[in-house]
Protein backbone atom coordinates (compact mmCIF):
# COMPACT_ATOMS: atom_id res chain seq x y z
CA UNK A 1 0.00 0.00 0.00
CA UNK A 2 3.16 2.22 0.66
CA UNK A 3 3.30 2.60 -3.35
CA UNK A 4 -0.25 3.78 -3.48
CA UNK A 5 -0.34 6.51 -0.99
CA UNK A 6 2.23 7.92 -2.52
CA UNK A 7 0.28 8.62 -5.59
CA UNK A 8 -1.83 11.00 -4.56
CA UNK A 9 0.48 12.68 -2.32
CA UNK A 10 2.67 13.12 -5.24
CA UNK A 11 0.05 14.45 -7.39
CA UNK A 12 -1.34 16.54 -4.73
CA UNK A 13 2.29 18.07 -4.07
CA UNK A 14 3.36 18.10 -7.57
CA UNK A 15 0.33 19.84 -9.81
CA UNK A 16 -1.18 21.89 -6.95
CA UNK A 17 -1.78 24.94 -9.25
CA UNK A 18 -3.72 22.50 -11.59
CA UNK A 19 -5.81 20.81 -8.84
CA UNK A 20 -6.92 24.60 -7.27
CA UNK A 21 -8.07 25.36 -10.27
CA UNK A 22 -9.99 22.68 -11.20
CA UNK A 23 -11.08 22.19 -7.88
CA UNK A 24 -12.39 25.92 -7.71
CA UNK A 25 -14.15 25.33 -11.03
CA UNK A 26 -15.88 22.20 -10.09
CA UNK A 27 -16.64 23.74 -6.33
CA UNK A 28 -18.94 26.52 -8.19
CA UNK A 29 -20.62 24.34 -10.68
CA UNK A 30 -21.56 22.11 -7.70
CA UNK A 31 -22.70 24.57 -5.87
CA UNK A 32 -24.38 27.25 -8.07
CA UNK A 33 -24.55 31.24 -8.23
CA UNK A 34 -25.77 30.75 -4.57
CA UNK A 35 -22.35 30.21 -3.06
CA UNK A 36 -21.02 33.22 -5.31
CA UNK A 37 -23.09 35.11 -3.34
CA UNK A 38 -21.94 33.73 0.02
CA UNK A 39 -18.75 33.63 -0.28
CA UNK A 40 -15.67 35.42 -1.83
CA UNK A 41 -13.59 34.04 -4.83
CA UNK A 42 -10.36 35.04 -2.61
CA UNK A 43 -11.63 33.62 0.44
CA UNK A 44 -12.64 30.13 -1.41
CA UNK A 45 -9.06 30.12 -3.13
CA UNK A 46 -7.32 30.36 0.45
CA UNK A 47 -9.47 27.81 2.06
CA UNK A 48 -8.87 25.18 -0.75
CA UNK A 49 -5.04 25.90 -1.42
CA UNK A 50 -4.55 25.48 2.62
CA UNK A 51 -6.68 22.06 2.68
CA UNK A 52 -4.26 20.71 -0.20
CA UNK A 53 -1.74 22.05 1.87
CA UNK A 54 -2.48 19.94 4.55
CA UNK A 55 -3.41 16.62 3.10
CA UNK A 56 0.03 15.22 1.34
CA UNK A 57 1.41 15.53 5.05
CA UNK A 58 -1.47 13.87 7.01
CA UNK A 59 -1.81 11.05 4.25
CA UNK A 60 1.79 10.43 4.28
CA UNK A 61 2.01 9.75 8.09
CA UNK A 62 -1.45 9.03 9.16
CA UNK A 63 -2.58 6.82 6.15
CA UNK A 64 -5.65 6.80 4.17
CA UNK A 65 -7.69 4.42 6.60
CA UNK A 66 -7.93 5.92 10.00
CA UNK A 67 -9.35 9.61 9.50
CA UNK A 68 -9.74 9.80 13.24
CA UNK A 69 -5.89 9.70 14.41
CA UNK A 70 -3.19 12.05 15.58
CA UNK A 71 -1.48 12.80 12.07
CA UNK A 72 -4.80 13.72 10.46
CA UNK A 73 -5.21 16.55 13.41
CA UNK A 74 -4.30 19.41 11.94
CA UNK A 75 -7.05 18.84 8.89
CA UNK A 76 -9.91 17.73 10.98
CA UNK A 77 -9.36 21.58 12.82
CA UNK A 78 -9.15 23.02 9.47
CA UNK A 79 -11.92 21.13 8.12
CA UNK A 80 -13.50 22.48 11.43
CA UNK A 81 -13.34 25.47 10.91
CA UNK A 82 -14.12 25.90 7.54
CA UNK A 83 -17.48 23.98 8.28
CA UNK A 84 -18.66 26.42 11.14
CA UNK A 85 -17.92 29.07 9.30
CA UNK A 86 -19.79 28.08 6.46
CA UNK A 87 -23.02 27.37 8.84
CA UNK A 88 -22.30 31.38 9.98
CA UNK A 89 -22.26 32.10 6.20
CA UNK A 90 -25.62 30.37 5.43
CA UNK A 91 -24.61 27.29 3.72
CA UNK A 92 -26.53 24.31 3.94
CA UNK A 93 -25.08 21.36 5.53
CA UNK A 94 -24.48 19.66 2.00
CA UNK A 95 -23.13 22.26 0.45
CA UNK A 96 -20.64 22.29 3.54
CA UNK A 97 -19.97 18.85 2.42
CA UNK A 98 -19.89 19.67 -1.22
CA UNK A 99 -16.30 21.49 -0.15
CA UNK A 100 -14.66 18.47 0.44
CA UNK A 101 -16.55 16.07 -2.04
CA UNK A 102 -16.32 18.20 -5.26
CA UNK A 103 -12.11 17.32 -4.83
CA UNK A 104 -13.22 14.18 -5.87
CA UNK A 105 -13.52 14.83 -9.45
CA UNK A 106 -9.64 16.99 -9.85
CA UNK A 107 -7.97 14.58 -8.19
CA UNK A 108 -8.75 11.57 -10.04
CA UNK A 109 -8.72 13.55 -12.76
CA UNK A 110 -4.98 14.49 -12.17
CA UNK A 111 -4.18 11.41 -10.76
CA UNK A 112 -5.35 9.41 -14.24
CA UNK A 113 -3.48 12.21 -16.61
CA UNK A 114 -0.19 11.78 -14.45
CA UNK A 115 -0.21 8.11 -14.13
CA UNK A 116 -2.51 6.40 -17.65
CA UNK A 117 -1.13 3.65 -18.37
CA UNK A 118 1.20 2.75 -15.76
CA UNK A 119 -0.30 -0.27 -14.02
CA UNK A 120 -4.33 0.59 -14.09
CA UNK A 121 -5.09 -1.84 -11.34
CA UNK A 122 -2.73 0.32 -8.72
CA UNK A 123 -4.62 3.05 -10.40
CA UNK A 124 -8.19 2.22 -9.62
CA UNK A 125 -6.61 1.49 -6.10
CA UNK A 126 -5.42 4.56 -5.40
CA UNK A 127 -8.66 6.44 -6.56
CA UNK A 128 -10.64 3.74 -4.48
CA UNK A 129 -8.38 4.85 -1.45
CA UNK A 130 -8.77 8.66 -2.61
CA UNK A 131 -12.73 7.89 -2.12
CA UNK A 132 -13.40 6.53 0.90
CA UNK A 133 -11.01 9.07 2.69
CA UNK A 134 -12.75 12.04 0.63
CA UNK A 135 -16.08 10.99 1.99
CA UNK A 136 -14.99 10.28 5.75
CA UNK A 137 -13.86 13.72 5.54
CA UNK A 138 -16.74 14.99 3.65
CA UNK A 139 -18.97 13.61 6.55
CA UNK A 140 -16.75 15.05 8.91
CA UNK A 141 -17.49 18.33 7.88
CA UNK A 142 -21.64 17.49 7.73
CA UNK A 143 -21.16 16.28 11.57
CA UNK A 144 -19.28 19.28 12.55
CA UNK A 145 -21.71 21.78 10.34
CA UNK A 146 -24.55 19.85 12.48
CA UNK A 147 -22.81 20.07 15.78
CA UNK A 148 -22.26 23.97 15.14
CA UNK A 149 -25.82 24.75 14.54
CA UNK A 150 -26.97 22.45 17.82
CA UNK A 151 -24.64 24.57 19.67
CA UNK A 152 -26.25 27.76 18.20
CA UNK A 153 -29.78 26.52 19.39
CA UNK A 154 -29.11 25.52 22.39
CA UNK A 155 -27.07 28.67 23.29
CA UNK A 156 -29.85 30.64 21.85
CA UNK A 157 -32.99 29.21 24.50
CA UNK A 158 -29.79 29.58 26.95
CA UNK A 159 -30.17 33.44 26.13
CA UNK A 160 -33.60 33.36 25.77
CA UNK A 161 -34.20 32.38 29.12
CA UNK A 162 -31.94 35.32 30.32
CA UNK A 163 -33.44 37.87 28.22
CA UNK A 164 -36.85 36.81 29.63
CA UNK A 165 -36.35 37.54 33.38
CA UNK A 166 -34.73 40.84 33.82
CA UNK A 167 -34.99 42.53 36.88
CA UNK A 168 -35.75 45.87 37.30
CA UNK A 169 -35.50 48.42 40.68
CA UNK A 170 -38.30 50.67 39.89
CA UNK A 171 -37.10 52.79 43.24
CA UNK A 172 -35.19 52.40 45.98
CA UNK A 173 -36.46 49.78 47.61
CA UNK A 174 -38.69 48.59 44.92
CA UNK A 175 -38.13 45.52 42.55
CA UNK A 176 -40.32 44.42 39.33
CA UNK A 177 -39.86 41.66 37.62
CA UNK A 178 -42.11 41.79 33.91
CA UNK A 179 -42.04 37.92 33.15
CA UNK A 180 -42.62 37.49 29.13
CA UNK A 181 -43.87 34.44 28.01
CA UNK A 182 -45.17 30.93 28.73
CA UNK A 183 -43.99 30.04 32.49
CA UNK A 184 -43.37 25.88 32.52
CA UNK A 185 -41.12 24.65 35.45
CA UNK A 186 -38.26 25.42 34.70
CA UNK A 187 -38.19 28.76 34.22
CA UNK A 188 -40.28 29.67 36.97
CA UNK A 189 -37.23 28.49 38.73
CA UNK A 190 -34.87 30.97 37.54
CA UNK A 191 -37.52 33.67 37.74
CA UNK A 192 -37.70 32.75 41.41
CA UNK A 193 -34.06 32.77 42.00
CA UNK A 194 -33.18 35.77 39.92
CA UNK A 195 -36.14 37.97 42.19
CA UNK A 196 -34.80 36.44 45.38
CA UNK A 197 -31.32 36.93 44.71
CA UNK A 198 -32.17 40.59 43.68
CA UNK A 199 -34.02 40.95 47.03
CA UNK A 200 -31.05 39.79 48.96
CA UNK A 201 -28.72 42.28 46.72
CA UNK A 202 -30.29 45.22 46.96
CA UNK A 203 -32.47 44.99 50.29
CA UNK A 204 -35.63 45.80 48.75
CA UNK A 205 -38.82 45.09 50.89
CA UNK A 206 -41.24 45.34 47.84
CA UNK A 207 -41.11 43.44 44.41
CA UNK A 208 -43.83 43.24 41.77
CA UNK A 209 -44.21 40.51 39.67
CA UNK A 210 -45.83 41.95 36.21
CA UNK A 211 -47.41 39.04 34.10
CA UNK A 212 -48.64 41.66 31.78
CA UNK A 213 -46.52 39.48 29.13
CA UNK A 214 -48.01 35.80 30.25
CA UNK A 215 -50.24 34.76 27.46
CA UNK A 216 -52.22 32.22 29.42
CA UNK A 217 -52.14 31.08 33.15
CA UNK A 218 -53.44 27.32 34.39
CA UNK A 219 -53.15 25.66 37.60
CA UNK A 220 -49.17 25.15 37.39
CA UNK A 221 -48.58 28.50 36.47
CA UNK A 222 -50.76 29.56 39.55
CA UNK A 223 -48.78 27.07 41.74
CA UNK A 224 -45.51 28.66 40.70
CA UNK A 225 -46.89 31.96 41.22
CA UNK A 226 -48.28 31.31 44.59
CA UNK A 227 -44.54 29.57 45.53
CA UNK A 228 -42.76 32.82 44.48
CA UNK A 229 -44.75 34.77 46.72
CA UNK A 230 -44.66 32.70 49.53
CA UNK A 231 -40.67 32.31 49.27
CA UNK A 232 -40.49 35.98 48.69
CA UNK A 233 -42.20 36.62 51.97
CA UNK A 234 -40.43 34.39 53.74
CA UNK A 235 -37.65 36.52 53.31
CA UNK A 236 -39.07 39.17 54.92
CA UNK A 237 -39.73 41.26 51.28
CA UNK A 238 -43.87 41.41 50.42
CA UNK A 239 -44.86 40.45 46.52
CA UNK A 240 -47.19 42.39 44.44
CA UNK A 241 -48.93 40.63 41.22
CA UNK A 242 -49.77 43.17 38.84
CA UNK A 243 -51.03 43.11 35.39
CA UNK A 244 -53.47 40.14 35.52
CA UNK A 245 -55.81 40.29 31.89
CA UNK A 246 -59.20 39.69 32.68
CA UNK A 247 -59.35 36.60 30.97
CA UNK A 248 -56.93 35.37 33.26
CA UNK A 249 -58.10 36.53 35.78
CA UNK A 250 -61.32 34.68 34.97
CA UNK A 251 -59.41 31.73 34.10
CA UNK A 252 -57.95 32.02 37.95
CA UNK A 253 -61.32 31.89 39.07
CA UNK A 254 -62.73 29.24 37.12
CA UNK A 255 -59.59 27.09 38.08
CA UNK A 256 -60.74 27.11 41.52
CA UNK A 257 -56.91 28.51 42.47
CA UNK A 258 -57.12 30.68 45.33
CA UNK A 259 -54.77 33.35 45.44
CA UNK A 260 -55.22 33.48 49.32
CA UNK A 261 -54.15 37.44 50.61
CA UNK A 262 -51.70 37.60 48.08
CA UNK A 263 -51.69 41.25 47.19
CA UNK A 264 -52.80 41.73 42.69
CA UNK A 265 -52.95 45.13 40.89
CA UNK A 266 -54.42 45.52 37.53
CA UNK A 267 -52.19 47.63 36.19
CA UNK A 268 -47.81 47.82 37.15
CA UNK A 269 -48.71 51.54 37.71
CA UNK A 270 -51.26 50.58 40.26
CA UNK A 271 -48.65 48.43 42.02
CA UNK A 272 -45.90 50.92 41.60
CA UNK A 273 -48.16 53.46 43.51
CA UNK A 274 -48.86 50.83 45.98
CA UNK A 275 -45.59 50.34 46.83
CA UNK A 276 -44.53 53.48 47.07
CA UNK A 277 -47.35 53.97 49.50
CA UNK A 278 -45.66 51.12 51.79
CA UNK A 279 -43.10 52.67 51.83
CA UNK A 280 -44.04 55.85 53.05
CA UNK A 281 -43.01 58.35 49.48
CA UNK A 282 -46.37 59.92 47.88
CA UNK A 283 -46.61 61.16 44.25
CA UNK A 284 -47.07 65.20 43.87
CA UNK A 285 -48.51 66.48 40.75
CA UNK A 286 -47.03 69.69 39.43
CA UNK B 1 -22.79 19.54 73.43
CA UNK B 2 -22.62 23.38 72.25
CA UNK B 3 -25.89 25.62 71.86
CA UNK B 4 -27.05 28.38 70.13
CA UNK B 5 -26.41 31.93 72.44
CA UNK B 6 -29.52 33.83 72.75
CA UNK B 7 -28.47 37.87 73.52
CA UNK B 8 -30.54 39.83 75.40
CA UNK B 9 -31.14 43.74 74.49
CA UNK B 10 -33.55 45.33 76.02
CA UNK B 11 -36.79 43.55 76.15
CA UNK B 12 -36.32 41.70 73.32
CA UNK B 13 -34.15 38.39 72.87
CA UNK B 14 -31.95 38.36 69.78
CA UNK B 15 -31.20 34.57 68.40
CA UNK B 16 -28.29 34.39 65.87
CA UNK B 17 -27.52 30.69 63.61
CA UNK B 18 -24.32 30.81 62.68
CA UNK B 19 -23.58 27.16 62.69
CA UNK B 20 -25.66 24.60 60.89
CA UNK B 21 -28.45 23.61 62.67
CA UNK B 22 -28.76 19.96 63.47
CA UNK B 23 -31.75 18.41 65.23
CA UNK B 24 -30.28 18.21 68.28
CA UNK B 25 -29.22 22.07 68.18
CA UNK B 26 -32.87 22.76 67.41
CA UNK B 27 -34.55 21.29 70.30
CA UNK B 28 -32.07 22.36 72.46
CA UNK B 29 -32.71 26.18 71.17
CA UNK B 30 -36.24 25.84 71.57
CA UNK B 31 -36.02 24.78 75.35
CA UNK B 32 -33.87 27.58 75.76
CA UNK B 33 -35.83 30.29 74.17
CA UNK B 34 -39.08 29.66 75.95
CA UNK B 35 -36.86 29.64 79.73
CA UNK B 36 -35.25 33.02 78.47
CA UNK B 37 -38.89 34.67 77.46
CA UNK B 38 -40.62 33.97 80.57
CA UNK B 39 -37.21 34.55 82.74
CA UNK B 40 -36.62 37.98 80.84
CA UNK B 41 -40.17 38.33 80.34
CA UNK B 42 -39.19 39.55 76.79
CA UNK B 43 -41.76 41.12 73.90
CA UNK B 44 -40.33 40.15 71.65
CA UNK B 45 -37.45 37.44 69.47
CA UNK B 46 -35.72 37.87 66.71
CA UNK B 47 -33.92 34.85 65.12
CA UNK B 48 -31.06 35.58 62.51
CA UNK B 49 -31.31 32.67 60.41
CA UNK B 50 -29.21 34.95 57.33
CA UNK B 51 -26.00 32.29 58.06
CA UNK B 52 -28.31 29.35 57.44
CA UNK B 53 -27.70 28.05 53.95
CA UNK B 54 -29.60 24.52 54.47
CA UNK B 55 -32.63 23.46 55.83
CA UNK B 56 -34.96 20.23 55.94
CA UNK B 57 -38.56 20.01 56.80
CA UNK B 58 -37.41 19.39 60.72
CA UNK B 59 -35.65 22.64 61.05
CA UNK B 60 -38.59 24.79 59.31
CA UNK B 61 -41.14 22.76 61.71
CA UNK B 62 -38.61 24.21 64.26
CA UNK B 63 -38.94 27.87 63.27
CA UNK B 64 -42.94 27.61 62.94
CA UNK B 65 -42.75 26.18 66.58
CA UNK B 66 -40.22 28.57 68.19
CA UNK B 67 -42.65 31.03 66.63
CA UNK B 68 -45.75 29.53 68.10
CA UNK B 69 -44.26 29.11 71.34
CA UNK B 70 -43.43 32.59 71.58
CA UNK B 71 -46.42 33.94 70.58
CA UNK B 72 -48.35 31.68 73.50
CA UNK B 73 -45.64 33.89 76.18
CA UNK B 74 -47.04 37.00 74.44
CA UNK B 75 -43.50 37.50 72.42
CA UNK B 76 -43.48 38.65 68.59
CA UNK B 77 -41.03 36.61 66.58
CA UNK B 78 -39.24 37.82 63.86
CA UNK B 79 -37.41 35.37 61.40
CA UNK B 80 -35.15 37.66 59.23
CA UNK B 81 -32.34 36.97 56.86
CA UNK B 82 -33.66 33.80 55.12
CA UNK B 83 -31.73 32.89 52.42
CA UNK B 84 -33.15 32.75 48.66
CA UNK B 85 -32.28 29.32 48.96
CA UNK B 86 -33.56 28.20 51.84
CA UNK B 87 -36.95 30.35 51.97
CA UNK B 88 -37.47 28.34 47.77
CA UNK B 89 -36.78 24.66 50.18
CA UNK B 90 -39.49 25.64 52.56
CA UNK B 91 -41.80 26.95 49.52
CA UNK B 92 -41.31 23.49 47.94
CA UNK B 93 -41.39 21.72 51.25
CA UNK B 94 -44.97 23.01 51.46
CA UNK B 95 -43.97 24.77 54.76
CA UNK B 96 -44.85 28.74 54.09
CA UNK B 97 -44.47 29.31 57.63
CA UNK B 98 -47.79 31.37 58.59
CA UNK B 99 -48.36 33.35 61.30
CA UNK B 100 -44.00 33.98 61.09
CA UNK B 101 -43.22 37.24 60.95
CA UNK B 102 -40.39 37.86 58.44
CA UNK B 103 -37.83 40.64 57.44
CA UNK B 104 -34.93 41.48 55.18
CA UNK B 105 -32.23 41.90 57.73
CA UNK B 106 -31.97 42.72 61.66
CA UNK B 107 -32.12 46.39 61.53
CA UNK B 108 -35.47 46.07 59.67
CA UNK B 109 -36.53 42.72 62.22
CA UNK B 110 -35.79 45.08 65.05
CA UNK B 111 -38.06 48.30 63.51
CA UNK B 112 -40.79 45.53 63.21
CA UNK B 113 -40.55 44.47 66.71
CA UNK B 114 -40.75 47.52 68.29
CA UNK B 115 -43.68 48.99 65.58
CA UNK B 116 -45.27 45.59 67.52
CA UNK B 117 -44.04 46.61 71.10
CA UNK B 118 -45.79 49.98 70.84
CA UNK B 119 -49.22 48.99 70.33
Amino acid sequence: MASSTNRIIQVLQNSQVQLLADWIKALRAATGSHSAALISDPELQAQCQELIALLPAAMQSGGFDDVTGEPWRPVREFLAGVSRSRGRQGFSPSETAMFVLSFKEPLFINLRRSFEGHDDAKLFADLWDGLRLLDKLGLYTTEIHQQAREELIRRQGEEMLELSTPVIQLWDGILAMPLIGTLDSARTQVVMEALLQQIVATRSPIAILDITGVPTVDTLTAQHLLKTVAATRLMGAECIISGIRPQIAQTIVHLGVSLGDIVTKASLADAFKLALGKLGHSIAVG
Amino acid sequence: MDRIPILRMGRTLLVTVQVDMHDQLAVRLLDDLTTMITKTRARGVLIDISALDMVDSFIGRMIADVAATSRILDAQTVVVGMQPAVAITLVELGMELPGVRTALDVERGMELLDDAGDR
